[in-house]
């Protein structure tokens, strides 16, 4: 059990390591730099300027140089400073724009369970009636509608046309609909898995005894259902809540959030190196994290994997 | 050449009857399928789609791309005060025809969707076959490349590489479209790799398969004619759920302007170009939002059906 979870532990240092490895090539394969006229907002730099920047970023270095220094800086989280934003560090960056990102994940999170999982349960005691039919169809357009579909609409209607919310990004207001539209994609997927779950133990022996020793139906279905019936539904909550905090990328760019995944986008379209390579990385660790919180609840909530290897 | 021969007879007594087995699944499924209502509605829209996207130059009024100088920029579609009969559903911010667009991008959506699966299905499958078949060091290496590109954030990889190849000659292929192939195919084998090795583990130890290798059929029929087929229902059930994933992530990178390159009309890349119009023509960025809503449930509709029609045990 101890040497399941080091290795998956292990396993996350190469998996980082190809992230950055992968990323720091392909930027730095791509056809133009960062003082080129396109990226930076239409200023041609003179050649002279642009060898100094390249001297001073250290861009003049061979790359399997830059790669090495990359590597051996990014070990000690040290990412750099920004090429665009002059002398304010990666960190300083990606701490300023993640709090957005991971409040709205946070509330989006927060909504799915209070949303999905209720639903998923009456749908599964009241299946085959028309509240099962109609919340699985619901939950099944939920799922599938895209998240930046349903935020353009949200936007289109509540913004545009009922002017309730601003369409610019304000403090605090300005969490609702984005946290409102990830959570009701996710809560759709909840209750979806809940409700197949439910049915899934609600047809097992240690329920029909439970019932048959005259247990009363609320007892059956907390004591006996849910509990055994939230072990999937457990284990996807982690990469639920990373896909959130991470899922917002497009989200943001729809309701001009300045949280990381514009950041992200905005560190891409200028050739910000530092920055592309430290918001993508963590956006990478906060994804493997989650996998492996799914491998560790898995674990411990089904004492029967405990035993395998 | 007599090994063959004996090899066949015994095969090609043996032979109706499995078929007339086989289809009778299939029929069944089909049965099953038909009978539901969401599916089959799922199936006409995308079916619709495919030939909208099929007929697109008999069908579209105007070239996609053209911008018409004697347009007025943003007219409004034709339910709306002083639209321009000539242009339908109205001109975009550059003056080009909205339903010529909407008529092409059907076609962006149908080709990312179905030619990076294609792809993912043959590699996917022959690698998860070796993979299963042979097992020992070939399966160990093929199963930590999977393990390897699982890891990777795809929707990560994505933006990296579309940012980084988009401004190469590579890149710029067919309207940004090779690219996108290229980075849905490297992510998307691992999953088909993965479901088809587990099947054909299981197949391996079944008694027809032994069988089938006692009386001596040569290894390359037994995978295609035995071991192939009977992983066919959870393949097909794999590609009803990676098609609407790769229209998806088309649309998603082009909204960021990621995605297909201009002038190319896709539905996300309508979205991103009409974006700044949001709040007072938000019609343009609703339209081809809807298509690509559209097109997503009416993916999930029939994914959910075929699940259900081939895989009963499943179906609760």
């Amino acid at each position: 059990m101890i040497r399941l979870v080091l290795n998956r532990l292990l396993w996350t240092v190469p998996v980082l390591w190809l992230v950055a490895t992968v990323t720091f090539f392909l930027m730095h394969a791509a056809p133009g730099g960062p003082w080129d006229a396109k990226t930076a907002g239409g200023r041609s730099l003179d050649p002279a300027l642009q060898a100094s920047f390249d001297r001073k970023y250290g861009l003049d270095e061979p790359i399997w140089r830059q790669y090495a220094l990359f590597l051996g800086n990014a070990v000690q989280f040290d990412f750099g400073t920004s090429f665009t934003r002059e002398g304010t560090d990666v960190e300083e960056i990606i701490l300023r724009g993640f709090p957005y990102s991971a409040k709205i994940g946070l509330f989006a999170f927060l909504l799915s369970l209070a949303i999905g999982i209720p639903v998923g349960v009456l749908a599964a005691l009241k299946q085959n009636t028309i509240i099962d039919y109609a919340s699985l169809l619901l939950a099944t357009v939920g799922y599938t509608l895209p998240s930046f579909v349903l935020a353009i609409f949200f936007l289109v209607v509540f913004a545009v046309r009922l002017e309730w919310i601003p369409v610019l990004f304000q403090e605090w207001r300005g969490y609702i609909l984005p946290s409102l539209v990830l959570g009701l994609g996710s809560s759709a997927f909840l209750a979806r898995l809940t409700r197949s779950s439910m049915l899934e133990v609600m047809l097992q022996d240690h329920v029909r005894t439970a019932r048959a020793k005259g247990l009363g139906q609320r007892l059956v279905v907390t004591r006996h259902i849910l509990r055994n019936s939230m072990i999937p539904v457990l284990t996807v909550l982690g990469p639920t809540l990373a896909g959130l905090i991470t899922g917002t990328i497009i989200i943001e760019r729809v309701f001009g959030v300045p949280g990381m995944g514009y950041l992200f986008i905005a560190s891409i379209t200028s050739r910000d190196y530092p920055v592309i390579m430290g918001t993508t990385l963590f956006y990478a660790f906060i994804i493997v994290l989650a996998n492996l919180l799914v491998d560790l609840t898995y674990l411990f909530a089904d004492p029967r994997i405990r035993t395998i290897r | 050449m007599i090994a063959a021969d004996v090899a066949a007879t015994p095969l090609g007594r043996l032979e109706p009857r499995g078929r007339a087995r086989s289809r009778g699944l299939w029929s069944d499924a089909w049965r099953r399928l038909r009978r539901n209502r969401a599916a089959v509605a799922g199936l006409i829209f995308i079916a619709l789609m495919f030939l909208i996207a099929l007929l697109a130059p008999l069908l579209a009024p105007h070239d996609p791309d053209t911008i018409h100088p004697t347009a007025r920029i943003n007219s409004p579609p034709f339910w709306m005060d002083r639209h321009d009969p000539d242009y339908p559903l109205g001109t975009d911010s550059l003056a080009r025809d909205e339903l010529s667009r909407l008529i092409y991008g059907a076609r962006i959506s149908m080709v990312v969707g179905f030619v990076p699966t294609a792809i993912t299905v043959l590699l996917g499958t022959s690698l998860g076959l070796l993979a299963g078949w042979l097992g020992g060091r070939a399966d160990n290496w093929i199963m930590r490349g999977v393990d390897v590109v699982y890891a990777f954030p795809s929707f990560l990889f994505f933006i990296v590489l579309q940012a980084s190849l988009r401004g190469t000659w590579f890149g710029q292929l067919l309207g940004g479209l090779m690219l996108l192939f290229v980075a849905f195919a490297i992510t998307g084998w691992v999953g088909m790799a993965r479901l088809v090795r587990g099947q054909v583990l299981s197949l391996k130890e079944r008694e027809f398969i032994e069988a089938a290798r006692a009386i001596g059929v040569p290894t390359w029929r037994l995978l295609l004619r035995h071991v192939l087929p009977n992983t066919l229902a959870p393949i097909i059930i794999s590609i009803s759920f990676d098609v609407p994933a790769y229209i998806l992530a088309e649309a998603g990178l082009s909204f960021l302007g990621l995605g297909i390159q201009p002038p190319t009309a896709s539905w996300g890349s309508m979205v991103f170009e009409s974006f700044p119009l949001i709040t007072f023509l938000p019609i343009f960025v609703i339209m081809p939002s809807a298509l690509i809503a559209l097109i997503m449930i009416a993916f999930a509709f029939v994914g959910d059906g075929l699940r259900d029609a081939l895989d009963p045990q499943m179906s609760r």
